[in-house]
C-alpha cells in the first residue's frame, strides 16, 4: 500500500489542482489494475465495509500506545482526525512489510465476519508493519473519509488522460451503483456503452452574485426576471424514450425522482430541459428543508414521496427535437419551452418558471423584497437576448438575493475544528436574551477570515469558565451579527426555532453583550 | 512558604529577591533564554547565560544592565543557590537550578532531549520541585530524530533546484533558523536570510558561535543571485510581497506543529517538516523522570491533561499559568499578530 500512501500524501500535500491530476495519471502509470479500481472506488466515496467498530480502535490502540482512554480522547480533540490519532498514538514500527492496497482491502473484507479477540489480534498486528502514514491511510480504510479535496471531475480528468476516453463518458460510467469488487478495469472502462451518447448532458450555465445595483444593469425592459428558487438545479433528458436526470454536481440522479418518470411519455425525443428540482405540493414550493429529507436517501419511501413530492421547475431548454439550441436568443428558447411544458400538459411535476413583470427597477425590487413569501431567495435577472452559456460566467445571468436576515448574539460556547481546523476553536454557539438569561439558539463556523478565527481563538483559550470534552463554555462576551436565510419554528430546540444556512456576518466589537438581541426579536422574524 | 511562588509578575523567589522570566518589570531577572516570551523589556537587571547575552542586546538594547554566568556555576544570594543547567531549546538556553536548605527547585525554562549540534546537550538536574513547560505534552507529538527530517528537507531542496525552483523555508529567527542552516546540506546551493534572521546570525557570530555561510537577502537583491538557494526566513515574512522576488519558489515550515495534518494544511505551505525546539511527549516524560521530582508544575502548553497523567501515573502535578505563550503559540503559526510572532517557539 505504499504506492498509494504515497499518492494521498501528494494529493495532501497540494492544493494545486494540476499538480493533483500529475499525481494521479502518475499513479495510474504505477497501480495493478485491481488496486486502480480500488483507488478510484475510494476517491468517489465507495468504501469497503466497515468491519471494525471504531470503539474498539480507540480501546486498542489507546492499549497499544499505553495511555489511559481519557487521554486518547483528549488527543483525538487536538487532532481532529481518528485515523490519525490512531497513527501518532503508536509507538514506532520495527519493521514495514509493503503489501498492496487490494490486499489491505481484501484483509478487512474477511476481518468482518471474525470475533473480536480475532480482530483486536489482526489490526494490531497489521498496524505494526505499517510506518506512520501508511497507518493513517489504513485506518481511513476502515473509518471512512477519503477527503483529499479531489473531485470526482478532477479524477475523471486524471482518468481520461490515463485512459484516453472522453471525461463524459468516463464519468457515465462511473455513475450508479457499480461495485469495485466484480469489475475488470479493461472491460469495465473500454466496453461500449451505448448510453453514455443517450445520456450526455450539457454543462450548467451559472450565474455570478449581482455585487451592484440592478439599475445599473440598464434599460429593465431588456431584462427577463423570475424567481430564484430554492431547490436543486436540475437537467431533465429525454432521448430515445429514455429519462435521465442530472444534478448540478453532475450526477446522475434520475432514480432519486421517481415522479419524473412519466416525462419520458410527455416529452418529445430529443428534449433537455433545465430547471429547478422543488419540494412542492398544494401549488406551492415547500422549504427546501422537505427536500433535503430525500437527498442522500437510498430508496425514496411511499412517506417521503407523498410528503415532499417533486416538481421540475423549468426556465430554460437546451435541446429541442434533438437540436442544440443553446445559441439562440433566451426569449426565443423560452417560447419552446413553454409550448413544450404546455403540450405536456403536466402540471404536477412540470412547471414553468414564471416570468416576475414590472416596468421598472423600483417595482423589480419591490418582487424581490416579497420572495420568501414563495420560499425563493430572490430573484434571477437574464438578458433576453442571451445564449445560453458554458460554466460560471459573468454579464447576462445575475443572482438577485434577498438580503440574509440578521440578529445580534452573544458567543458562549466554543468548539475545536476539525480537518485543517483542527486545534482552533471555530464551531461557535451563540445565544440571544430571555430577560437576564441567555438562550442557544444556533452554531455557526463560517464567516470570519483566518486572522478574526485567530483572535477569537485566543480570546477563548484565555475566557474559558468550563470544558466538556472538545467544547468550552467562554465568558458571555463576544457578539456577532449573525446572518440567515430563513427562520422555522423547531420544536427540537431549546430556542424553539431552527435557521437556515446561519453564518457570521460581522463581528460587533462596538456593541457589549448587554446589547444583543433577545428571543422576541428573534420569534419576530419568523413567518406567519 | 515554598522557595518560588507564583504572582502576577513572574516566577518569584521571595528569599533571593529575583525573579525568573518574569512578563512584568522586576528589579532583578532570571533570563532561561532569549525568547520574547521568556525574556522581556523593563526589568533593572537581567542574570542569563553568556549565549545569551547578545540575542538580549539585539532585542533589548546594549544599554540594559546584564550579568552572565556560565552553565554550572554557582551564585549565592542570600542563602539560595542558583546555577544554570543546559536545556538543550535554543543556543544559550538554561534550566534555572535554586537550592535553600537543601530543597531543590528546577525551572526548565523551554527544552529539548536531543542534541541539536547548537544549544548544548540537555542536562537532567535531580530536584525535588520541576517546573516544566508541556508544549508537546500530548502522546500524538513524537519527533524523528533531526538527521532524518533534514534528510528530508535537503532532498526536498535539491528536488527543487533540479525543478528550477527556489526553496524558501520557514522557521522562528532565534534559534529554529540557526538549527536549520546548520543542518542544510551546502554542497547543494547557497544559504539565503532574511534580515531578521541574519541579524541574529551576526549577533551569534561575532559572540564566536560558528554557523554555516549565509547571504543576507537585501533591498538591492537580484534575482540572478538565487541560483538553487534556499532561503531562510521568519513566519512572519509568509504571505507577504518580500517572497515575491524568489518566484517560483517551494515553501516549507519547519515546525513541531507539522505533525498534525490539519495544521500542515491550514498553512497551505507546499511542506511541512516536523521539527521543534521542545521537547516531545517522550522527552516530557523522560526529563520528568530523571530530575526524580516529587511535584510537578506544568505551565505551558496542553497543562491539564499533562498533569492529570502525570498524577495518574504516581507523580504529584500542578498547574501555574503564565504569560509564556503555551497553548496560545498554537495560534502564533499564522501570519500576522504580534511583532514577537516569529520568536514565539513552535
Amino acid at each position: 500500500m505504499q504506492r498509494f500512501t504515497r499518492l494521498f500524501n501528494e494529493l495532501d500535500q497540494t492544493t494545486k489542482t494540476n499538480q493533483k491530476v500529475e499525481a494521479l495519471v502518475d499513479y495510474f502509470q504505477d497501480a495493478s489494475e485491481k488496486d486502480k479500481i480500488w483507488t478510484i472506488a475510494l476517491l468517489s466515496g465507495k468504501r469497503p465495509p466497515r468491519s471494525v467498530n471504531t470503539n474498539f480502535l480507540r480501546a486498542w490502540a489507546a492499549e497499544v500506545g499505553e495511555i489511559p482512554d481519557w487521554l486518547f480522547e483528549e488527543s483525538y480533540h487536538v487532532v481532529g482526525d481518528l485515523a490519525e490519532t490512531i497513527s501518532l498514538i503508536f509507538p514506532q514500527s520495527q519493521q514495514t512489510v509493503n503489501r498492496s492496497l487490494t490486499y489491505w482491502i481484501n484483509f478487512l473484507k474477511d476481518l468482518k465476519t471474525a470475533d473480536e479477540v480475532e480482530k483486536k489480534k489482526q489490526v494490531i498486528g497489521a498496524w505494526l508493519q505499517m510506518a506512520p502514514y501508511e497507518r493513517f491511510v489504513f485506518n481511513k480504510l476502515i473509518t471512512g473519509g477519503f477527503r483529499v479535496g479531489v473531485s470526482q471531475k478532477l479524477m475523471v480528468r486524471a482518468l481520461s488522460r490515463h485512459t484516453g476516453i472522453e471525461e463524459n463518458k468516463l464519468a457515465h460510467k462511473l455513475m450508479g451503483n457499480w461495485q469495485p469488487e466484480n469489475i475488470d478495469f479493461q472491460e469495465f472502462f473500454f466496453s461500449d456503452n451505448p448510453e453514455e451518447d443517450l445520456s450526455k448532458p450539457y454543462p450548467f450555465y451559472l450565474a455570478y452574485a449581482l455585487d451592484g445595483e440592478a439599475s445599473e444593469l440598464g434599460d429593465p425592459s431588456l431584462w427577463l426576471a423570475e424567481r430564484k428558487w430554492d431547490g436543486i438545479r436540475g437537467q431533465v433528458i429525454v432521448r430515445d424514450q429514455k429519462l435521465y436526470v442530472w444534478s448540478r454536481g453532475e450526477e446522475l440522479v434520475t432514480e432519486k425522482f421517481p415522479e419524473f418518470g412519466i416525462l419520458k411519455d410527455k416529452l418529445p425525443d430529443g428534449t433537455v430541459i433545465d430547471g429547478e428540482i422543488l419540494a412542492f405540493k398544494e401549488g406551492k414550493p415547500l422549504s427546501f428543508n422537505h427536500l433535503q429529507t430525500r437527498i442522500g436517501r437510498k430508496n425514496v419511501s411511499g412517506k417521503v414521496l407523498r410528503n415532499a413530492p417533486v416538481v421540475l421547475m423549468a426556465y430554460d431548454i437546451m435541446e429541442a427535437r434533438g437540436k442544440d439550441i443553446r445559441n439562440l436568443p433566451l426569449m426565443d428558447r423560452r417560447d419552446k419551452l413553454e409550448a413544450l411544458v404546455y403540450e405536456a400538459n403536466c402540471r404536477d411535476v412540470l412547471r414553468i418558471s414564471e416570468i416576475i413583470h414590472g416596468k421598472d427597477w423600483d417595482d423589480l425590487a419591490h418582487e424581490r423584497k416579497s420572495s420568501r413569501k414563495y420560499n425563493s431567495e430572490g430573484l434571477m435577472l437574464k438578458k433576453k437576448d442571451s445564449t445560453y452559456k458554458v460554466g460560471r460566467k459573468r454579464g447576462d445571468w445575475w443572482k438577485w438575493k434577498v438580503d440574509p436576515m440578521t440578529i445580534d448574539a452573544v458567543m458562549i460556547y466554543a468548539m475545536r475544528g476539525h480537518g485543517r481546523r483542527a486545534n482552533l476553536y471555530t464551531d461557535y454557539t451563540f445565544a440571544v436574551w430571555d430577560k437576564d438569561r441567555l438562550v442557544p439558539f444556533t452554531k455557526a463556523y463560517s464567516g470570519l477570515t483566518d486572522q478574526e478565527i485567530r483572535e477569537v481563538d485566543t480570546f477563548v483559550k484565555k475566557n474559558t469558565i468550563e470544558r466538556f470534552g472538545p467544547v468550552r463554555s467562554v465568558k458571555p462576551e463576544l457578539v456577532f451579527e449573525i446572518a440567515f436565510e430563513g427562520i422555522n419554528k423547531s420544536t427540537r430546540h431549546k430556542s424553539g426555532v431552527a435557521l437556515r444556512f446561519p453564518r457570521m456576518h460581522r463581528w460587533r466589537k462596538d456593541k457589549p453583550a448587554s446589547e444583543a438581541n433577545s428571543l422576541q426579536d428573534l420569534y419576530a422574524l419568523l413567518e406567519p | 512558604m515554598p522557595l518560588l511562588q507564583f504572582t502576577d509578575r513572574g516566577i518569584y523567589c521571595k528569599r533571593a529577591g529575583i525573579y525568573i522570566d518574569p512578563w512584568k518589570p522586576v528589579d532583578k531577572a532570571l533570563i532561561t533564554h532569549g525568547h520574547a516570551d521568556h525574556a522581556r523589556y523593563g526589568h533593572g537587571h537581567y542574570l542569563c547565560h553568556h549565549h545569551s547575552k547578545p540575542v538580549l542586546q539585539l532585542r533589548l538594547g546594549t544599554n540594559i544592565e546584564i550579568q552572565t554566568v556560565t552553565y554550572h556555576e554557582s551564585i549565592n544570594v542570600n542563602g539560595v543557590t542558583i546555577s544554570f543547567h543546559p536545556a538543550g531549546h535554543i543556543i544559550g538556553s538554561a534550566q534555572i537550578r535554586l537550592e535553600y536548605k537543601g530543597c531543590i527547585w528546577v525551572v526548565s525554562g523551554d527544552y529539548k532531549i536531543e542534541d541539536d549540534g547548537l544549544s548544548g546537550a540537555f542536562e537532567p538536574v535531580k530536584c525535588h520541585y520541576f517546573i516544566t513547560e508541556c508544549t508537546f505534552g500530548l502522546p500524538v507529538y513524537k519527533w524523528r530524530p533531526q538527521k532524518e527530517v533534514f534528510d528530508d528537507i535537503n532532498h526536498w531542496w535539491q528536488k527543487n533546484k533540479e525543478a528550477g525552483k527556489t526553496t524558501v523555508i520557514i522557521g522562528y529567527s532565534l534559534g529554529k533558523a540557526q538549527r536549520i542552516i546548520q543542518g542544510l546540506d551546502t554542497s547543494i546551493g547557497p544559504i539565503l536570510t532574511h534580515g531578521a534572521v541574519e541579524n541574529i546570525n551576526q549577533a551569534l557570530r561575532n559572540d564566536g558561535v560558528s554557523l554555516n555561510e549565509t547571504i543576507r537577502v537585501t533591498a538591492d537583491f537580484n534575482k540572478n543571485q538565487l541560483n538553487g538557494s534556499i532561503v531562510v526566513a521568519p513566519p512572519s515574512a509568509a504571505g507577504t510581497t518580500w517572497m515575491k522576488k524568489f518566484h517560483p519558489y517551494s515553501i516549507g515550515i519547519a515546525s513541531g506543529w507539522m505533525g498534525l495534518r490539519g495544521a500542515r494544511r491550514r498553512r497551505s505551505v507546499d511542506r511541512g517538516f516536523v521539527l521543534s525546539d521542545h521537547a516531545d511527549w517522550i522527552g516530557l516524560n523522560q526529563a520528568i523522570n530523571e530530575s526524580g521530582a516529587e511535584y510537578v508544575i506544568a505551565t505551558h502548553g496542553y497543562t491539564n491533561a499533562f498533569a492529570r497523567w502525570l498524577n495518574e501515573k504516581g507523580i504529584q502535578a500542578g498547574v501555574e499559568s503564565t504569560m509564556f505563550e503555551g497553548e496560545l503559540s498554537e495560534i502564533n503559526e499564522g501570519s500576522g499578530g504580534k511583532a514577537v510572532n516569529d520568536e514565539v517557539q513552535n
